[in-house]
């Protein structure tokens, strides 16, 4: 079990490297000297090639490498070409947004997920099953960003519920309350939006793994001592189908953020995924690759967390591994 | 055995109705030149033909530029498919040699080819994906090895599998047997015998593919303008969403239509050759 640990901590370290080396390699080739920021043409060559040296430019690759690897690992990730601020402050102002619009969106697919889930596992083989296993599959089908400007055209443009864009009104009076319904109002086109694809893959595995675990040969027992039928579903069956949920989140997490992005940018939600497509409009490269990175590791470590915590929850790979 | 297979998939309703609008989408992007006397990128008279709403001469009506969307659907849908079929060809070849190779040799290749592979699985590729695209202002045949390279992984590990079940078999030992070589044996005799699995997923992964050039294209780093693709038509619709609705609607309803009758054949394909999903 130790050296499973050891094995994934590895490779999670080898990916992390691997993202870095490849991040300073796009860097690197990336059009543009990263000096050119700094650089107009009224200063002389003199000077030119001072910015240069003190940007460690002159240096050989290597040890630009190994200086960039330790500046990135710091969390001193350059200077935006456009906003003219530490990418780090930038990041620091959007990353908590990000974490808000996406917390309340897995929260969200979590409760709809095991809902439909159960529900068709419990009725499979019904006209509602097959009603609803449709329907999720061409919620799997949509492509979020079209969804999305569909829902504004709808929810926002025609009707005028709900406000397309931002995180909240530029003035609201009325307290507490009145702020919290205004931020709410916000939340929901961009989290329900983003939380449809994610509500119908947990739809599905939860409906595959409870299936499975009423055929078992436990949950005949159960009946047979004639104990009632949603005890031995929600004490019994439902608590075996749900553990194998916490790898989900693992394997959910990059197509999060991914969608985080797109999402984020269709609403101008202001966290990380606008500023990162603002960024690709603005050939703001410093400020791509650091937020791609911080994606990256945020999936890396995610993975990390869910494998560890399946190892928790389930005894049996606990005791599959200590055996090997 | 053909026959059984195909005849099963036939008995699978929802796996006809996607065969069905695959074959329109696929026929009526090929013949785009004479469905519509339109041509996707020629601007039209810009003070009379921009923006008009969907008509008989227009089906899908004209954006900014006074083009019509119908050619342009039409037209992206060939670009979109075309990279879609090309990506899942050549990812699934990839995996399909990676997987195929690991599993049969076993032993120290294979932990070898595993780790690598363990390695790769644990990348988030999509976020290479935006930032590899959008430092290169890649043109969007590049897509298609940005993305092969990228997404046959999961073909590789699914192969492995089914070889290790496949290479225990009797007539793989005749032809051990026999002095084949071992290029004769994966290519004649493993490699066929993995395929079920394979199709069942290529399949499933056009449709993802489609999804996935879309959004690249819908940010402006997948298929760049004046090329359409129904990521990037959506994308010109988002400008002018309340005045004309129809120049983002279309393309999307295309893209639904697509990803899930792939979805769909996949279902059936899965159901015919008794797989579990």
């Amino acid at each position: 079990m130790a050296r499973y640990i050891l094995k994934r901590l590895g490779i999670s370290l080898l990916v992390v490297w691997g993202v870095l080396s490849i991040t300073f390699l796009l860097m690197r080739l990336a059009p543009g000297d990263p000096s050119s920021l700094y650089i107009r043409p009224e200063i002389d060559a003199k000077t030119v090639e001072n910015i240069r040296r003190q940007m460690g430019l002159e240096l050989p690759l290597w040890r630009q490498y190994f200086l960039w690897i330790g500046e990135f690992m710091r969390g001193n990730f350059g200077v935006s070409f456009t906003h003219h601020r530490r990418v780090s402050e930038i990041l620091a102002e959007a990353i908590p947004n990000t974490l808000k619009l996406t917390g309340v969106v897995y929260f969200l697919q979590s409760i709809a997920g095991i809902v439909l889930g159960v529900i068709t596992a419990v009725k499979r083989g019904t006209k509602l099953d097959l009603f609803i296993t449709s329907f999720l599959l061409f919620l799997y089908s949509m492509p979020g960003f079209w969804l999305g400007l569909m829902a504004i055209l709808l929810f926002s443009l025609k009707l005028g519920w709900l406000p397309s864009s931002q995180m909240r009104s530029l003035y609201v009076s009325g307290g507490f309350w009145a702020e919290s319904l205004d931020y709410i109002k916000h939340l929901i086109l961009p989290a329900s939006i983003l939380a449809m694809p994610f509500a119908a893959s947990t739809a599905r595995f939860v409906r595959n793994s409870l299936a499975e675990a009423l055929e078992q040969n436990y949950i005949r027992t159960a009946k047979a001592y004639g104990i009632k039928s949603w005890k031995i579903l929600f004490q019994y069956a439902l608590k075996n189908a749900l553990l194998p949920l916490v790898t989900l989140f693992g394997l959910h997490l990059p197509f999060l953020l991914g969608g985080a992005v797109i999402t984020e940018h269709i609403f101008a939600w202001p966290g990380l995924g606008t500023i990162t497509v603002n960024a690709i409009f603005a050939h703001d490269f410093p400020v791509i690759l650091a937020s791609t990175f911080i994606a990256a590791l945020t999936v890396v470590m995610g993975n990390q967390i869910s494998d560890f915590l399946y190892l928790l929850v389930d005894p049996r790979v606990r005791t599959g591994l200590s055996k090997n | 055995m053909k026959k059984t297979f195909f005849s099963k998939s036939l008995n699978h309703r929802p796996a006809i109705v996607g065969l069905l609008a695959i074959s329109l989408l696929v026929i009526g992007a090929s013949m785009s030149r004479s469905l519509t006397k339109y041509d996707p990128v020629q601007h039209g008279d810009l003070l009379t033909e921009r923006y008009l709403s969907p008509s008989y001469e227009h089906p899908f009506g004209t954006d900014k530029f006074g083009r019509d969307v119908f050619s342009r659907v039409l037209y992206g849908g060939r670009i979109s498919l075309t990279i879609a079929f090309s990506v899942v060809l050549m990812s699934i070849t990839i995996g399909l040699i990676y997987g195929a190779v690991s599993g049969y040799f076993g032993g120290f290749i294979d932990s070898v080819m595993m780790r690598l592979l363990d390695f790769l699985l644990a990348f988030p590729v999509i976020f290479l994906i935006i930032a590899v695209a959008a430092v290169f202002q890649v043109s969007h045949w590049y897509l298609i090895p940005l993305l092969s390279l990228t997404g046959w992984m999961d073909t590789a590990r699914l192969v492995r599998a089914e070889v290790l079940s496949v290479k225990e078999r009797d007539f793989i030992l005749a032809a051990k047997g026999l002095g084949f070589t071992h290029t004769r044996i994966l290519m004649k005799h493993i490699i066929p015998n993995c395929l079920n699995p394979v199709i069942v997923a290529a399949t499933l992964k056009v449709g993802e593919v489609i999804l996935l050039e879309s959004a690249l294209s819908f940010l402006g780093i997948g298929v760049r303008p004046p090329s359409p693709s129904w990521g990037n038509i959506i994308n010109d619709g988002r400008q002018a969403l309340l005045n004309a609705w129809w120049v983002a609607t279309f393309p999307g309803i295309f893209i639904v239509l697509a990803v899930m009758s792939f979805n769909l054949i996949s279902d059936g394909f899965r159901q015919a050759l008794g797989l579990q999903k």
